[in-house]
Parts: C-alpha cells; structure tokens; sequence
C-alpha cells in the first residue's frame, strides 16, 4: 500500500530531474544552434588522423579557461 | 565539372587559366588559396563540396584599424592574459567546407587555438593566443584564404544580445506537466469504484493540482498580462476568453477536488497551455542570419584612414572624425561623413544612397555626401560633419524609425475574437440564468463549463499554425519575412510602389550596344587592349563584351582618372571615355551610360549602356495591375520613362528623382487615403519609405549582404513570384477562416455538453486535444497544397 507512495515520490523525482536537465542545456545554449553540430559530426573521422598531441593539450587547456 | 571551371571558386576560366595538380584555376587568388590549402593538408576541403571556394579579394590595409587596441577591445568576446576569443561574422559561409575548413583553422596558424562555427548565424568564435599575434593577423589569414569577416560599425556598438528563451522554458513547464497530469488523470477516466483507486484518489488528485500550479501561475502568465493590457485599451482581444477559460479551469478543478465533487480538469488545463505555446513558438520562425533591423551602421566602416599635420596615415574611429579632419578614401571605400573633396577628381558611386546607377564625377572643391563609395584610385576628403549630422544618416532620427509597429493594422483573430468573446459570456450568463430557475444546483456547474469548452484554443491555434507553415515554405523559397503579421497585411494591399534601379534593374549586368562608324579588327584589338589596362567598371564590362584579340604590351597607355583613357598604338592615337573627353560632336546631356571613342582626334562612336530589367518584371506588372494600383519611385533621372511606359500597363504611375524623404513622404501621403502600400526597394534610399509603407519588402541579389529595416527581404530571383506570393497569402486567410469554422462547431458540440450540465472530464479531455490537433492538421496540409504553385528558384 505504502509501496504507492514510494512509487510515486520516485517517478516524479525521476522525471523531475529529466526536467532539470532539459532547463540546463537549453540554459546552456545547446538549441542555439540546430544545424551546425549535424554537419561536425561527420568530419570527427579525418581529424582524429591528423590530430596530434599539441592540439589536444591545447584544446584542453582551452576548455579549462571557459 | 567542366573543364575550363575554376576548381576553387567554380567560375568560368575567362581571361586566364592556370594550371596546376591537373586543376583549373580562374585567377592567382584562387590558386593561392588552393596552394595554403593543400601546404597544409587541408585539401579535404575541397572532397566535402566541389568548389567551395570564393576569390579573395584585396585587403592590401583594409584592416590596419585593428592594430588599434581600442577598438580591437570592442569587437572581441573575452580576454585573459594572452588568450583572446572574438566571434565574427563571415557572410561566405553557405556549406559544410566552410565549416570543416574554419574549424580546421588552427592548421593553418598555430596561434589559433580553437574555433568554432554557428553556421545559421553565419558566424565562427575563434580563440587565439596574442603572443605574437593579433586580430588583424587573424583577420587577414581568414581574408586570405577568401573568408573575409564583415566588420562594420554595428559590431563596434554591440551590447551583449540577450536571447530570450523563457518561452521555451515554458513549454517545457507546460509539456512536463502536461504529461504527469495525463497519467495520473487516466485512472479515472473509466469510473470504476474500486477499491485500491477510492483510498488513493485524493493523492493523484492532490499531485494533478501542484503540477498545475506552475502551469497556471509561470506558464501561462503571458495570457494574463496580455487579456489585462487588452482590457487597460479597451480592446477584446484573443487572450482575453484564453485567459477566463484558464482562470475557470483552475478555479473550478480545485474547488473539485477541495470538496470532493470530482477529479477537475487539470488535465485539460495543463493541455491546453501546452498546445497554445506550441502555437506561438511555431509562429515565431527566425531567421538567425539575417536582421530586419539594419540601421545605416551596418554599412559603415569602423575606422577610417585620416592624414595627420604630418601627411602620415594614422587611423581613427569612425565617431571620433572631427570638422576638418583630412581623410584618405581607398577604393571601394564608403566615404562616412559629408565632406568637400580635395584631390583633383573622383568617381563616387552613389547608388546606395540615391538610387542612381551612374556613377557621380566630382572634382576637387566639390560636396561629397556620406554613404557613397569611392571607385578607383584613393582621394582625400575634409570631413564637414561628424557621423550622425551627415545628410543621410540623419534619414534615421526621423520618427519612422522610432515606433515599432503599425497601429491601424488589426488581425484577423483581433476582429474575431471581439464577437467571440461577446458571444460566449452571452451563452453563459444565459444558461446560468435558465439553470438558476430549472436546478439551480447545476447552475454555477454548466456555467463554468460553458466557459471551460468555449475557450478558443482551436482558434487561437489555427493563424500560427497556417501562417507559420506559409512563413517556412515562402522562406525556402527565397522570400523571407520578418512575421506572421507581415504575411497577413500581405493580403490585404492596395497599392504596390517599386523602387527602379536595383529592384525593377539589376545591377549585375548591363546590355551594351555600339553605335557609329564601323571598327576595323586593329581597332578593336587596341580598344580590348587599352580596356585590359583600365580599372574603371566601365572599362571592365566592355572588355569582356568585346570579342578576343591579340594581347600586346600597349606602348602608350595614359589613364585620366574620371575621364577617360588616352592610347595610342603604331601612329594612330585613340580616345575612350566620356562624351567631353572624347569631345564627341553632340548629345553632350545624353541620359544614358556611354563610353564615347575617337581615333585621331576623329570622333568614331560609343558604346551605350542599357540597364536591364530583371526577368519576368513585365509579366509581374500585368499581374498586378487587374487587382492593384501600381507606382515607381525612382531617384535616378527619367531616362528610362520611354522605356517604362512601353513595358509596363498604362495605369502604372511613375516619379523620377525622388529623394529618400520625398519617397517616404509620398508612401505617407497615399497611406492617408486609407490605402495598404508595399514599397519594394533594395538600397538605403529606399530605408524611409521601407518603413514607412505598410509592407517593407527589401529586394536583394544576396540575401547573405546587407539590406535596409524591412518587414520582408526577397531574393532577386523571387520578383517575379512577387504576385504568386500574395495571391498564396490571402488564399492562406481563407484557409484560417475555414479553420475557424470547423472549431466553431467543435466548440457547438462541447457546448451542448455544457448547457445541459453534463460535461465529465473526460469528454473535456477528449474534445480539447482533438479539436486543436485536427486544426493543426488541416491548416498544415492546405497551406502546404496551395503553395505548390511557387515556381522554384
């Protein structure tokens, strides 16, 4: 019996925090911009070849100063 | 691909072919471009799209300002140390080279550390390191290899723009909701008395009502602040029986489940919230790359080059130019201040600022006005005035540009929903009364409901979702307008008013023709040879209208800037240019563009200029003409009346050297006879009278360039359509007066319900969805059915 209460406080956390998620990324921008991500994702085949190990610190230290 | 098409840019091999990898290219900037490329690696440039390429062009101190840490400091993003980020604009991006190339950036210069494009917006954020590097080095790499970043003088004014996504935000409130209420309503819908849904009842409903709260109070606040303003100004507008029906849901669901009468309608509340935002975010298309916004700062440079005591250049601000400041004007450089020119001639291209497609001699002493661009070599100006009191960027503190909507204008659903709203308090007030007599237990129950099933989300549904679609289908086709408004006053026109040159004209090319004495072979070579050597656009159009000849190293070849060109070749000695330089025997005031010729001092003939009127122009005029009264609004001279009145129907008004106020002051004048104008222009002279018609369509030969503050921007090619276009508009009105009666009689069955107090939940709950979805539905597929007709660009 109790075990519906249970149920329920759990399904709506769940779906609270599907909720919360959904609030961040747009706050985050990522709905900006629905086009360009569709074409990078094709490319990630040829840079992963040409990439070398510069690039990547570079682009590590890159994502810590943003 | 062709062989003789350049493998970068993909024109035509015209003049020069050079070879090289087995490659065609048109011309040493493309070859450069494809030599960085392939120096580096990046040839997969070149395998995700043929020809992606575009020329660059020459920079050669274009961007010197930006050695100037201020204003470098206006147009970046961020900075730390020696990291900088910028995000600019680059009106050449339009494929995925563009993107894989600008986010491959870093190959190219180790300096750059990242970059990242948005390509709707056609923009790409760079980060870089300042050791050693700059914006300018940055800038010119890009230029280089043909991606020149646009820079004008609105980036200089830019405030952070703040996206507003709180109505996202309330759809996902509203959606959330939505579907949590759904679910715990569900149970209830099949009434059976069982005992495990009797003990935990009040639980779902308890929930039903805190889910619905935000829905209420966040969600949904537009419609209250909207029927409130409605009501301040006396209007009865669509939100107002929106926001009762919402008020009513709310209040009667909870005094439901307060009292135990029932399970409320929060499903139905939560739903319909839902449905309507999805209307309004369906309404609201954007096009991320284009502004219909642009004020004259787009156009105007960031700094220019001024002569110091000292005659060294130095570069300045563009705010920052004083009375008397001495500036050097490159070519193709916009002069930004009125002023009074210095050096001994220039050639001024007006057209953006008149209308006129000649371009303007002016010598040393005269008044030259802010807004035209310099053609040919460098000259010097004094400044007369600052920025903001020139002649035409003072167009723009009239008060058109200050209000932002058309008062007079009132939607279709404003009109409706007048007698809606009367019509459904008289339903209710009436069935309360007749209820208050018979049962009067029921009576308050079919009084809510009545107000509860009228709500019109059908209705309110119905214009963004048609005029939304119409909005999307006329956008890929090349016809972009600003909202769904636009497209409704679209409908209802009575008088079209055309700019000539650059809308009914097109400025890409001109018909030439040769009349005189006739040119024997050698004299032709030596006129293609001398055209060869000049720079002036004149110079270049002809040369390639003239057949090919001979190439030779011309012996004599003296260039008079603004006036013509001397040549001699074996003894003969040649003259080109304008009728006074070649001192051509009459039509000294001839009204059309011609470059006059003469072999020892022997006048021979000229070549005319004849502006083209773009394709299906005439057939447009015809069109319109059963249904609309037609104007043209020229600045340029009347040259071309002859002309206009053999093509055009009888009844089409015309006016010549019109000046940009005098055109809006006319769109004013004939707007006070209760007509619906819609000025189509392209050029800044055309801004007032853009803003001031009803309709602003703004014509342009590259929507990625800028144009003018407009309701609307139309691809070139799409003039022709123009009459297509209204016709589908005012087609798509009928389709929403359709759309309208259907839901009326949704709302007649829901109403029959309601007045005999017999509306459960669940019919409220079943009515509500399908009616909005099948308005969605219709309106969708017909507005897709009558647009077929578009003839595609």
């Amino acid at each position: 019996m109790n075990v519906i209460y249970g149920l329920l406080a759990i399904s709506i956390l769940v779906a609270l925090v599907f909720f919360g998620l959904f609030i961040f990324s747009v706050k985050k921008g990522q709905f900006d911009d629905d086009y360009t991500p569709s074409v990078r994702m094709l490319f990630e085949d040829e840079l992963v070849k040409e990439e070398d190990a510069q690039n990547d610190k570079n682009s590590n230290k890159q994502q810590k100063q943003l | 691909m062709t062989k003789d098409k350049c493998f970068h840019c993909g024109d035509d091999c015209l003049t020069t072919k050079i070879e090289q990898d087995e490659k065609m290219f048109c011309c040493r900037g493309c070859l450069t471009v494809y030599e960085i490329f392939s120096e580096n690696d990046l040839t997969c440039y070149y395998d995700l799209e043929q020809n992606p390429g575009t020329t660059p062009l020459d920079i050669d101190g274009k961007f010197d300002y930006l050695n100037q840490q201020d204003i470098v400091e206006k147009l970046i993003d961020f900075q730390e140390d020696t990291t900088e980020v910028v995000t600019l604009y680059i009106p050449h991006i339009h494929c995925s080279s563009c993107i894989w190339i600008l986010e491959n950036l870093n190959k190219l210069n180790s300096h750059i550390l990242n970059s990242q494009v948005d390509f709707p917006k056609k923009k790409v954020c760079i980060t870089y390191t300042t050791d050693e590097f700059s914006l300018k080095l940055l800038v010119e790499l890009m230029a280089r290899i043909g991606y020149e970043p646009y820079i004008s003088l609105e980036n200089y004014d830019k405030t952070q723009e703040r996206l507003d996504r709180s109505l996202v935000y309330k759809i996902g409130v509203a959606g959330f909701a939505f579907g949590n209420v759904m679910f715990l309503s569900f149970p209830e819908y099949f009434e059976v008395s069982e005992y495990w849904l009797e003990q935990y009842k009040p639980v779902f409903r308890w929930l039903m009502f805190f889910f619905s709260l935000p829905v209420v109070f966040y969600a949904g606040q537009d419609y209250f602040k909207s029927a409130i303003k409605g009501l301040r100004s006396r209007i009865l507008n669509i939100d107002i029986p929106i926001a009762l029906g919402i008020t009513v849901l709310f209040i009667r669901s909870s005094v439901d489940i307060f009292f135990d009468l029932g399970s409320g309608f929060f499903d139905s509340l939560t739903g319909l919230v839902f449905f309507l935002l999805l209307g309004k975010i369906v309404q609201q298309k954007t096009y991320k790359f284009m502004s219909f916004e642009r004020d004259y700062k787009s156009y105007f440079p960031i700094a220019v080059t001024k002569l110091n005591t000292e005659n060294q250049e130095e570069n300045i601000q563009v705010y920052d130019i004083q009375r008397g400041d001495r500036l050097l004007i490159r070519n193709q450089e916009l002069i930004p201040v009125d002023g009074i020119l210095m050096s001994a001639s220039a050639e001024i291209d007006y057209s953006f600022v008149t209308g006129e497609a000649r371009h303007v001699q002016k010598v040393s002493g005269d008044k030259v006005y802010a807004g035209g661009k310099q053609k040919g070599a460098a000259v010097e100006i004094v400044a007369e005035k600052s920025v903001e009191q020139s002649y035409l960027t003072q167009l723009w503190s009239n008060d058109v540009f200050q209000k932002d909507y058309n008062p007079k204008f009132q939607s279709l659903i404003d009109k409706i929903s007048k007698k809606f709203t009367i019509a459904v308090l008289t339903i209710a007030f009436s069935g309360l009364a007749f209820w208050l007599f018979y049962d009067a237990s029921l009576a308050l129950n079919v009084f809510t409901a009545v107000l509860i099933i009228a709500c019109p989300c059908a209705i309110a549904l119905a214009t963004p979702f048609a005029l939304g679609n119409l909005l999307r289908i006329f956008g890929k086709n090349g016809f972009y307008i600003k909202n769904t408004n636009v497209l409704e006053q679209m409908a209802n026109l009575d008088v079209f008013v055309f700019d000539k040159t650059g809308t009914l004209t097109t400025s890409q090319k001109n018909d030439i023709s040769y009349s005189g004495l006739e040119l024997s072979k050698e004299d032709k070579m030596v006129l293609k040879n001398s055209f060869r050597n000049s720079n002036h656009p004149l110079s270049r159009e002809l040369y390639s209208f003239l057949d090919s000849q001979n190439i030779y190293d011309s012996e004599s070849f003296e260039e008079h800037m603004g006036e013509g060109i001397v040549s001699s070749y074996k003894d003969h000695t040649y003259k080109l240019g304008s009728a006074k330089f070649v001192s051509s025997p009459a039509e000294q005031s001839s009204l059309s563009t011609a470059v006059h010729i003469s072999k020892d001092e022997k006048y021979m003939g000229k070549f005319e200029f004849e502006t083209r009127y773009r394709a299906g122009v005439q057939d447009l005029f015809r069109s319109l003409d059963d249904h609309y009264k037609l104007i043209i609004l020229s600045g340029d001279n009347e040259g071309e009346k002859p002309i206009l009145t053999k093509m055009l129907p009888k009844t089409t008004q015309m006016f010549f050297n019109q000046k940009p106020d005098s055109k809006m002051r006319l769109i004013e004048k004939i707007q006070s006879e209760e007509k619906q104008v819609a000025m189509i222009g392209d050029g800044l002279n055309d801004a007032g009278a853009l803003k001031q018609a009803d309709i602003g369509i703004a014509i342009s030969e590259n929507v990625n360039v800028f144009s003018p503050a407009c309701d609307a921007i139309m691809d070139a090619s799409q003039l022709s359509n123009l009459d297509e276009y209204v016709s589908i508009s005012q087609k798509g009105i009928r389709i929403i007066k359709l759309s309208f009666i259907f839901s009326f009689l949704y709302n007649a069955i829901g109403l029959y319900f309601a007045l005999t107090g017999q509306l459960q939940p669940v019919i409220a709950a079943i009515l509500m969805p399908l009616s909005s979805i099948s308005i969605v539905i219709f309106t969708t597929l017909a507005t897709n059915f009558i647009s077929k007709s578009i003839q595609k660009p």
